[in-house]
């Protein structure tokens, strides 16, 4: 089936399966900043901003995404390239296979949190996984980052 | 220049703004999706298997059993050739070994097609009745690999028939004879579990055919040139016929030192001609790929009163699963990269065996036996000190290693082979263990301490060390070639996990070179294109492959004043980097660089470097953990681990942050969260990251890493490694928190809130 959607804010007419998930689809339109990561929607990996909110592309079907803003980092380059700095900064992109959702849970986070502590922080990215990083030098960047903004 | 910086790594913001860099990434658009049909037994043999159906599927290109794939025996494990483990695998067999074994594998034009086709597959099995519990494998009546088709290439004790993969033993001394003569004697016996390494990217692998028609595997490996060889040697084809790529992977942790995918996708490309990938499921990267030995330690460690140890025994029983990839080195490793440590003793024995069970394999796993190994000794270390009523710390200070001491362990064993004898030439262990008290205020508020009526706090302590490369076997080489801006190419085979290392080459090369960092453009780890390396492993990336990078700059600059002095005219010329000067005159670098390719004296300057070391210098740590538990529940909380590390030189501070942060996690994970758990039938329970639980942000609350001041002789710029021994000290130093808070000793990796609350409330 023929889908209309609004990524990384152009409109893009696409064939789909009815049951293709929205990270088989950025996929497929080469938009491989979104990965996947495990099968049970349990890591983080695939996040994107749906409306400004966090979904896992990969339990998100495309067809729900019609008429809504998606964006990944691909989308938000100006942003994205400002955390990448932070984060780089701090050495904790490591591996860089969870970066980009991590980012996209940042880009969300900011819109979603209003005076964001490293306990919210915690708990906002508590389903971004990482197995490199051990986490703490993500909290220093992001900290670092938020005192920018 | 370059070094002791921390600058970012070269590749890393490509990498968090998605650039496409990993293998699914660039595979080719039409790549045929490649399966796996895998084993729901955990032993059985195929007596019959039915492809008509799965063929005639639509959109199927090929169906693949184990009648029609090459029927050769050989190890997946990525290490030194010949390699030190069992050669107990074919990339098909009529026998399968554990649930999740290859049965089959297919290709087609899409997922559908081949999902479709794979459970057209027909299979008829003769089930036989699995081992599963490592403890009652020995001698068991059900025999893993039960044909006469295994072998080892030397002597390892590889004994199938009585389900051993491998054995070894070694005693320095008399053990029994300096037990005897003892005050106190500790016995226990330890128990860790087979931990998955859970890299955020699945294995993947993809290959084609090139121009030539040669074939080109592009995979997430650590071992591009293992790979390469493992290949050629089974698929029946000149190594100088296939290309192995390594792109960016994501994450390594020596979950990909081993052959996975590789002989599907390839065997798929050379029947076909068409290129293929392969993208392994979570499940399947849980349950058919590999995970931590398991093990069982017994420990026996005897002491005077005055806390001088003299003797230990350490007796292991590892499992391998159903394939034995590293099963004699990380066995050995258990040993030699822990009975070091304590090197005053008159006596030490280790032996062990690794046996087969029907589970999923074992392989290397960041800081392979060294962690179980710690585990079980450092354990043992706060019992003993219990014992004898001398604190714990003051146990170690008194029997420790230290700077210009040795081992006799060094020279006796290796991995897999002798050692090699050395004196410790930077050792800093003290100074580790200092800082770890001071930030954990260990004297001031004691080891433990009631914060409520029903709360309380324990601090525990474990040491550590590790090796950096394996002696006389691991080999590192890098090219530099001159631009003709004056900037260098360098070629590294080394292989970059995300740990930074292409950035830690280009580092050195920045020293050596005296150039900016933006003048070392880095590429690596593709066989056709990069030098020899055996790949990242064994803590070897920065020790290894650093010197041969250190190397191939110092024969640059004699390269370039070789040149320098045909373009000035002079015999007597001085390089600094950017000019290079001499009683003749001056020229820049660019300029030199521009007249060799274009005008003067023209030539291509390129300079080589490779390194093997005689030694392996051992980085060592301390690590502390304050834990906080609630009695009634059992509910442990790590309050934070204090990690003081000597690594030498940090080449890159910031990223050797990150190594030891990352692999303290990884630790904690193993110490407290990440169970691994088998049905009767052998069915792997927790084969999802809904069943295995690997620490979230949530879990962490403080992780506090610092390095002391170092210099190493004999590494690079006065490096040792840094990559591996961030894993070792957590499950120790955390079970000594929970004793020291509670009174109640827990021998069993992982230390869950149940465990604690069954050991306190029924013991």
């Amino acid at each position: 089936m023929e889908i209309t959607l609004n990524i990384n804010h152009s409109m893009h007419h696409v064939l789909i399966r009815p049951d293709e998930f929205l990270l088989d689809t950025l996929r497929n339109m080469g938009i491989k900043s979104v990965k996947k990561g495990c099968d049970t929607s349990s890591c983080g990996i695939c996040a994107v901003s749906v409306d400004n909110k966090l979904v896992r592309s990969c339990a998100y079907y495309s067809i729900r995404a019609e008429g809504k803003e998606i964006l990944t980092v691909e989308g938000i380059r100006e942003e994205a390239s400002l955390i990448a700095e932070f984060l780089t900064g701090e050495g904790v992109e490591q591996c860089g296979y969870c970066s980009p959702g991590l980012v996209m849970a940042i880009y969300t986070m900011k819109h979603e949190l209003d005076e964001p502590d490293i306990e919210s922080i915690k708990h906002y990215l508590a389903g971004n996984l990482c197995r490199c990083s051990g986490y703490e030098g993500q909290h220093r960047a992001i900290m670092k980052y938020l005192e920018v903004k | 220049m370059g070094v002791n910086q921390s600058v970012p790594k070269i590749d890393g913001k490509g990498l968090v703004m998605g650039k496409a860099a990993y293998t699914d990434d660039l595979a080719p658009e039409n790549s045929l999706i490649v399966k796996v049909l895998r084993s729901p037994h955990a032993y059985a043999e195929i007596m019959s298997i039915d492809t008509s159906e799965a063929e005639k599927t639509e959109g199927i290109r090929c169906v693949f059993t184990y009648k029609n794939v090459p029927d050769k025996i050989f190890s997946r494990a990525g290490q030194g050739y010949p390699e030190p483990s069992p050669y107990d695998k074919k990339i098909l067999d009529r026998f399968v070994r554990y649930v999740g074994d290859a049965v089959a594998f297919l290709a087609g034009v899409d997922e559908e097609s081949v999902d479709e086709a794979i459970a057209k597959i027909k299979v008829t099995y003769r089930i036989m009745t699995p081992i599963i519990d490592f403890e009652k494998a020995k001698d068991s009546k059900t025999i893993v690999h039960d044909e006469d088709h295994t072998r080892s290439m030397f002597e390892m004790g590889h004994e199938p028939s009585r389900n051993i993969a491998a054995r070894y033993a070694m005693e320095i001394g008399n053990v029994k004879e300096a037990l005897k003569s003892c005050d106190i004697v500790h016995e226990g016996r330890y128990y860790t579990q087979a931990q998955a390494h859970c890299t955020m990217e699945t294995h993947t692998a993809a290959s084609w055919l090139d121009l030539q028609g040669r074939l080109v595997v592009m995979t997430s490996t650590q071992t591009p040139f293992h790979v390469r060889r493992i290949l050629a040697k089974n698929l029946g084809m000149p190594i100088s016929n296939i290309r192995v790529i390594k792109p960016r992977i994501g994450g390594g942790y020596g979950g990909k030192q081993c052959i996975h995918g590789e002989f599907f996708v390839t065997w798929v490309t050379l029947h076909t001609g068409l290129p293929a990938k392969i993208i392994y499921s979570r499940k399947e990267t849980f349950q058919s790929t590999y995970t931590r030995h398991q093990m069982r330690i017994d420990m026996t460690i005897g002491a005077m009163k005055d806390g001088t140890i003299k003797a230990i025994n350490m007796e292991v029983l590892s499992n391998t699963g159903a394939y034995g990839e590293h099963a004699l080195t990380v066995l050995m490793v258990v040993g030699s990269k822990t009975l070091p440590l304590y090197n005053k003793v008159e006596a030490v024995a280790f032996s062990g065996d690794v046996v087969y069970t029907n589970t999923t394999p074992a392989g290397a796993y960041r800081g392979y036996g060294a962690i179980q190994g710690n585990f079980a000794l450092e354990s043992a270390i706060d019992e003993l000190a219990e014992k004898l009523d001398i604190d714990p710390v003051v146990l170690r200070k008194k029997n420790m290693i230290h700077l210009g001491e040795t081992s006799k362990i060094f020279e006796v064993m290796g991995e897999g082979q002798e050692g090699t004898p050395m004196t410790i030439e930077s050792c800093e262990l003290e100074k580790c263990l200092d800082i770890c008290l001071e930030k954990l205020e260990y004297f001031e508020k004691g080891k433990s301490r009631e914060i409520s009526p029903h709360v309380v706090r324990g601090i525990g302590i474990a040491i550590a060390m590790q090796g950096s490369g394996i002696p006389h076997i691991d080999m590192g080489s890098s090219i530099l070639k001159l631009n003709d801006d004056g900037s260098f190419n360098l070629m590294i085979g080394a292989t970059d996990l995300g740990t930074g290392s292409d950035t830690i080459m280009a580092q050195i090369a920045s020293e050596t070179l005296k150039v900016p960092m933006d003048k070392i453009i880095v590429y690596s780890s593709d066989t056709d294109l990069t030098p020899f390396d055996v790949g990242a492993y064994a803590s070897s990336t920065t020790f290894i492959s650093g010197h041969s990078t250190r190397i191939a700059a110092e024969n640059m600059i004699k390269e370039i004043k070789e040149a320098a002095k045909l373009q000035l005219g002079s015999n007597q010329v001085e390089y600094d980097g950017m000019i290079i000067t001499s009683d003749k005159g001056d020229i820049s670098l660019s300029e030199l660089a521009e007249k060799l390719y274009y005008s003067e004296h023209q030539k291509q300057l390129v300079s080589s470097g490779s390194y093997v070391s005689s030694t392996t210098a051992p980085p060592y740590m301390a690590g502390g953990a304050e834990v906080e538990i609630d009695k009634r529940t059992g509910q442990i909380k790590l309050i934070r681990y204090v990690a003081a590390v000597d690594c030498g030189t940090t080449i890159n501070p910031n990223l050797a942050k990150i190594q030891v942060e990352g692999a303290l996690l990884q630790g904690i994970g193993m110490a407290m969260y990440e169970d691994v758990n088998y049905s009767d039938s052998g069915q792997l329970i927790n084969n999802s990251f809904l069943k295995y639980n690997i620490p979230t942000r949530m879990e962490v609350e403080s992780i506090d890493v610092s390095f002391v001041e170092s210099y190493e002789p004999q590494g690079p710029f006065g490096a040792k490694s840094v990559g591996e021994i961030g894993i070792d000290t957590p499950p120790a130093a955390i079970a000594n928190a929970i004793n020291n808070a509670l009174g109640v000793r827990i021998t069993r990796l992982p230390i869950k809130s149940e465990n604690v609350w069954m050991k306190l409330n029924h013991n």
